[in-house]
């Protein structure tokens, strides 16, 4: 026998659940999960929507009870059963949540340290004072007594982030935390993710962005259909194979949108929307802009460069203040929606949830309700023209949905947007605005999008397809605005349209040798 | 053989048994056949239905059953308008019974004008209606535009008309209480020679017409789609200031003609007395039919059922020789117990179902 | 890949920028609070010019200010308390007429004394409060429709109870509810020059300690903030760890306490009972609260704004009464027409804010 230990280090598992499963009425949420986080390590948890990413954190979080299955954590001999947001804060599970779960009406401090301790009183000072020393060593831009309502979005995030952090969790589990922070923003959140890593905590990073994961993950599990796929480590799985996992199907599908757009050409096409000096009360200043028929437009810009306020001063969703809009050849002030739309304008919004779907409404209802505002209050569809309405959409765009009357806060939303394109589909626009139609949605349904928007223009409907991922607008564009602080800075067509012209042409300085 | 047959007929029973307790106008229903059944056990002559005749020697059908759909007239009228206010905007408006007292003072001043008691009527029964539903509509307006202008709580929004109404139906009549001529109680006793009481006429047509109006128009699903979302619906081409306010009018219509029916009834209007908490079994109408009180969907038939419902009990409970002050706790028990059936954490009790988590709506508010 | 989801932003202007919104957040409260007290003051101040001559200027008619309304501001800081945590109880004013009623019927009757007929008074305060709050927070029932059948148990119960009005007729009681706080140095001169000292009821100070007791719950507990928290966004309450259920529980529980003492006060400022009694004292309570800054959506709410709005509408109260005592509708349309001005006011505030 040789001398000396062989020492092995494993790193040991901090939270494992085997078996897990859970159901809704209807519908099968989570099938026989198996999930393992280790200490020290940042796991990606992804996969398209419906793919149970939500309910397994919800589950880990005590939201909701599983049906059944085993969860297991560090320093727990036996099984544990997590009834309750604050056991899963006992067990040492923190969750930042994708959206703001802090109160709005309470201080920065106090939504930082509320509901932690069992101390009857609270004392300001200190808590104030605690506070101030986070929020520095975080780089947070806020002051403990000031109201959380009062900052911005990105600021209530870092908030809720460092009260996990400042909770000395063995588990951090971040529920899409990147969507709203910016580049700064997220650089210092990764930061601070490594550094939670090094110390030894297991971070859950539920993300839609592969570079995110890319960049920083160890481990990634991919769900789908509520089942398990597999984990993988991030070293030995190439994106394209993510992708694939994720969607279950091949590639090569992506490959060919790429040049289609590229090869129809832009003739001298008809003008469906010609808007001249227009400018609205979202503070946007005055821009040009024409749409043609069967022409794909896009805007580009950063978030906050006015890229919806532009097209939504077209469908009127805001106060047009000044300038002129032609519709068709026809000049026309368009004071609120209905007008828009009667003229022929579709407008699929950017946030679905608080601006696109009727939550308690049926999914017929909700396809037919465009059409219905515009065909008049005193002339109501009736049961059979609406059925026929909603089986026409269900099958041509393929939603997945138990019938046409159950009510769409039940679909996914991947499915919840189709509903909502249907219903803009459904009044035949002319010009068809989709802005950020493919967000929160899985890469299947995001492709079917861009293969629909380019088939419609093909059949001479103009679309303005605005999406934050640029590679989207680059397949399926044949023009980009791009825009920078609220202005339009130019225009590219073409062989222009690369990701390195857009970059250079929103910095507006002089491009260098692309 | 015969046992498959056997089974699949229980089988289909069962099935037939579940869609029923399932159907939403089920609890309503079903609450006010058992008070029925109540009636009827105490009395067995409660759901009799005679043809008399008055003191006047002219035809009237008698019964308990015709008392209960009569008197719930002003119930079901309200009702109606009380179901789309609270489908649309959310909240409730509690002025019901300080405006019908404001209605009933136009009315009364209208009609006897400065006289106590006129032996004339001082302006024709039409134009009294008339400039009666045009207060209601007025009162209507008023919560409207502070609910949908000024986005403003219904609840709160309509405590000002709560706390004022009453006192300016008393204004409207000069502080005087006058007595109208008989020739106007027709419209809330017996036309001369027709046996049917005229408020289950006015009633049928108010039902006749709402029925119209949700089948010929949009106005059901504009009110549902604002009362879930009203940032969306506007998006999609509506205009939720203007549905909300629509329905306030609605309702005031309704107070209108419910203020009409009442003052006709006796004749005389005492703006403090009149229809003393009728807001609240309003509301509980709405309520018991089924309807949330948060908004957004509503079932207009459950609420007319309600309204039959409280009138019923109360009727009930006044055969009983209840005192009139203490019939509300007997209508506070039920009203608990029948609410708390319709809970779905209670419904979930009972048919171990697995609870649905209420932590999956988008906005964390929850309205009173 | 290029992610445009990006925002361009430098610390700078945001902390700035913050720092203006924040001034503008603590002025709101401050704001309301201080329109609510110059409200007060001016209506006060122009009385005692205009109508000093009703009774105005003596300085018997500030207390009495308090005297008449010790009942309603115990009561509205539980009112308050409920609205913080976005709900609502208008069961109050039923309870409180059977707290009257019934600790009549046992002081007259059953040989109850003051510290007896307290504790009933507290235990059907408490009674409330429990049966309500189990029904709102743990059955997730509506408040209004719980509270509103709260409200018709009470007075249902008074007429079970006693159909008539009575009238206290216990001689140890009644010595105590007469008692009065005589202030030293201040007083009103009457017709005959004689110098007669200010009275003050011991229900006054009851109150008056009351509220700085809830103001202290509310600002320095965790339960006091966990009813802002909840009333802010129930949702993100209970995902930050705050029992949601129990905490609405407590207000309700607390709101039933608080309407419990203030029914006591009640009956021992008034020293009779009757079903009619009370009613509107739920509708006074609330709109004092919203006189005070206390917002309906929950969330927002300062107990001194409520005292306020007590003060405010008992002043206005006694002005209309002073001048229009011919016609007496005009005490409800003014009461009515100053509410409605504070709603609007509140809501042209809370808008301007969220742009």
């Amino acid at each position: 026998m040789n001398g000396g230990l062989i020492i092995i280090t494993i790193q040991d598992t901090v939270l494992t659940t085997r078996g897990i499963y859970k159901s809704f009425t209807g519908v099968k949420a989570l099938q026989n999960v198996d999930f393992t986080l280790r200490e020290g390590e940042i796991h990606a948890l992804m996969g398209e929507n419906g793919a149970g990413k939500s309910t397994l954190i919800k589950v880990l979080t005590g939201v909701y009870t599983k049906d059944a299955g085993e969860i297991n954590i560090k320093g727990n001999d036996k099984p544990v059963t997590i009834k309750s947001p604050q056991e899963a804060q006992k067990f040492g599970i923190s969750t930042v949540y994708q959206e703001i779960t802090l109160c709005p009406n309470l201080t920065v401090a106090e939504n930082l340290f509320i509901g932690r301790t069992n101390d009857l009183l609270v004392n300001w000072k200190k808590n104030n004072n605690r506070a101030a020393t986070i929020l520095k060593g975080l780089g947070i831009p806020a002051s403990p007594t000031q109201q959380l309502s009062n900052c911005s979005l990105a600021v209530q995030q870092m908030v809720a982030i460092a009260r996990a952090v400042d909770m000395d969790c063995k588990v951090l589990i971040l529920d899409e935390p990147t969507s709203s922070l910016d580049e700064n923003e997220v650089a210092k959140l990764f930061t601070l993710m490594r550094d939670l890593r090094d110390r030894g905590v297991g971070i859950v990073f539920v993300t839609h962005f592969l570079d995110q994961v890319y960049e920083l993950c160890d481990k990634i599990t991919v769900l789908r259909n509520g089942e398990l796929v597999g984990e993988y480590q991030v070293k030995e799985l190439p994106k394209v194979e993510l992708v694939a996992k994720m969607m279950g199907k091949e590639l090569g599908d992506l490959a060919d949108l790429h040049n289609k757009a590229l090869t129809d050409s832009d003739d001298a096409k008809e003008a469906v929307i010609e808007a001249e000096g227009l400018s609205s009360t979202s503070g946007i200043k005055p821009f040009n802009f024409t749409a043609h028929k069967g022409e794909v437009t896009g805007f580009a810009g950063l978030l906050g460069s006015g890229r919806s306020e532009c097209v939504r001063a077209i469908f009127g969703a805001d106060k047009v203040v000044k300038g002129k809009l032609k519709i068709k050849g026809e000049n026309v002030t368009v004071t609120s929606p209905i007008k828009a739309m009667k003229k022929g304008v579709g407008y699929l919004s950017e946030d679905r949830k608080r601006d696109g779907i009727i939550g308690d409404l049926s999914v017929s209802d909700n396809i037919i309700l465009a059409l219905q505002v515009m065909k008049g209050f005193f002339r109501p569809f009736t049961k059979a023209q609406a059925q026929a309405f909603a089986d026409e959409y269900i099958s041509l765009l393929g939603i997945k949905t138990a019938s046409a009357d159950t009510p769409i806060s039940s679909l996914s939303g991947g499915n919840q947007q189709k509903v909502i394109l249907a219903r803009w589909l459904l009044t035949h626009p002319e010009y068809l605005i989709l802005d950020e139609p493919t967000r929160g949605i899985d890469i299947g349904t995001k492709v079917e999008i861009q293969k629909l928007v380019l088939k419609l223009a093909s059949e001479g409907m103009s679309i303005t397809f605005i999406s934050s991922e640029i590679e989207e607008m680059l397949r399926t564009c044949s023009r980009l605005i791009v825009m920078r602080d609220l202005h339009v800075v130019g225009e590219l067509k073409g062989d222009e349209m690369t990701q390195d012209k857009i970059m250079y042409t929103i910095a507006g300085g002089v491009s260098q040798n692309v | 053989m015969s046992k498959n047959n056997n089974k699949q007929n229980t089988d289909r029973q069962a099935s037939l048994l579940k869609a029923c307790t399932r159907h939403r106008l089920f609890i309503p229903i079903a609450f006010l056949a058992f008070l029925l059944l109540i009636n009827v056990f105490i009395n067995p002559g409660f759901l009799s239905i005679s043809l008399g005749k008055d003191s006047g020697g002219n035809p009237v059908l008698i019964g308990n059953l015709i008392n209960i759909i009569n008197n719930a007239t002003e119930l079901v009228i309200l009702a109606i308008g009380m179901t789309l206010v609270t489908a649309s905007s959310r909240g409730q408006d509690i002025s019901v019974g300080a405006t019908v007292a404001i209605v009933g003072g136009v009315i009364m001043r209208v009609l006897c004008g400065s006289e106590t008691q006129p032996t004339q009527l001082h302006a024709s029964i039409i134009v009294a209606l008339l400039l009666g539903c045009l207060a209601g509509v007025a009162c209507g307006a008023f919560n409207g535009i502070l609910v949908s202008k000024f986005n403003i709580q219904p609840m709160v929004a309509t405590l000002i008309l709560f706390t004022a109404g009453r006192s300016i139906g008393s204004m409207a009549m000069g502080g005087l209480k006058p007595k109208a001529p008989s020739s106007f109680g027709y419209y809330g006793n017996f036309f001369p020679g027709f046996p049917i009481p005229t408020p289950i006429i006015i009633t049928i047509i108010v039902v006749a017409i709402t029925y119209l109006i949700l089948k010929k128009t949009n106005l059901g699903l504009y009110t549902k789609a604002v009362g879930i979302n009203d940032k969306s619906s506007s998006l999609n081409g509506l205009n939720p200031t203007l549905i909300k306010f629509l329905t306030f009018v609605i309702l005031g219509l309704c107070v209108g003609i419910a203020g009409f029916v009442q003052a006709s009834r006796v004749q005389t209007v005492n703006p403090y007395t009149i229809v003393p908490s009728i807001e609240m079994d309003v509301i509980l109408a709405v309520a018991l039919g089924g309807n949330s009180l948060g908004g957004g969907k509503f079932n207009m038939v459950g609420s007319i059922i309600g309204a039959y419902t409280i009138q019923t009990l109360t009727s009930m409970l006044t055969t009983l020789n209840v005192n009139t002050n203490a019939v509300p706790v007997f209508k506070a028990v039920i009203i608990i117990v029948l609410v708390a059936i319709q809970t779905p954490i209670v419904k979930s009790f009972f048919s171990n179902k697995v609870k649905i988590s209420k932590l999956t709506a988008s906005d964390g508010k929850e309205r009173v | 890949m290029l992610n445009l989801n990006k925002t361009q932003s430098t610390d700078g202007i945001e902390v700035v920028q913050n720092k203006m919104r924040r001034k503008l957040a603590l002025t709101d409260t401050a704001f309301l609070l201080t329109i609510t007290i110059t409200l007060f003051v001016a209506i006060y101040a122009l009385s005692i010019v205009f109508l000093g001559d009703k009774g105005f200027n003596k300085i018997q008619m500030f207390f009495n200010l308090f005297n008449e309304n010790a009942a309603l501001m115990v009561i509205a800081c539980g009112l308050s308390i409920v609205m913080i945590t976005g709900s609502i109880d208008i069961s109050v004013g039923g309870s409180t007429a059977l707290i009257c009623t019934s600790c009549i019927v046992c002081l007259n009757n059953y040989g109850f004394n003051f510290t007896t007929s307290l504790m009933l008074a507290l235990a059907i305060g408490i009674v409330f409060g429990a049966f309500q709050g189990f029904l709102i927070a743990y059955l997730e029932m509506q408040p209004f429709i719980v509270t509103l059948a709260g409200m018709f148990l009470g007075r249902g119960l008074v007429a079970l109870i006693e159909v008539n009005q009575i009238q206290v007729s216990n001689p140890g009681f009644e010595k105590m509810s007469g008692a009065r706080i005589l202030i030293p140095f201040l007083g009103d001169y009457n017709k005959r020059g004689k110098f007669i000292q200010s009275k003050l009821e011991y229900g006054v100070i009851v109150a008056l300690l009351i509220v700085c007791i809830v103001y202290w719950v509310l600002k320095k507990t965790k339960i006091g903030r966990s009813f802002y928290a909840v009333g802010g966004n129930a949702q993100s309450a209970l995902m930050l760890g705050i029992n949601v259920k129990r905490t609405k529980f407590y207000a309700h529980l607390l709101c039933g306490l608080l309407a419990g003492i203030g029914g006591f006060l009640y009956l021992f400022h008034t020293r009779s009972g009757s079903v009619q009694q009370a009613t509107g004292l739920e509708m006074d309570a609330i709109a004092a609260s919203i006189i005070g800054g206390t917002l309906l959506t929950g969330g927002v709410g300062n107990i001194f704004g409520t005292l306020f709005g007590v003060l405010a509408s008992g002043i206005v109260l006694l002005v209309v009464t002073a001048i229009g005592s011919q016609d007496p509708w005009w005490s409800q349309i003014t009461r009515a027409g100053m509410l409605c001005f504070f709603i609007v006011l509140q809501s042209v505030i809370c808008s301007r804010k969220k742009k």
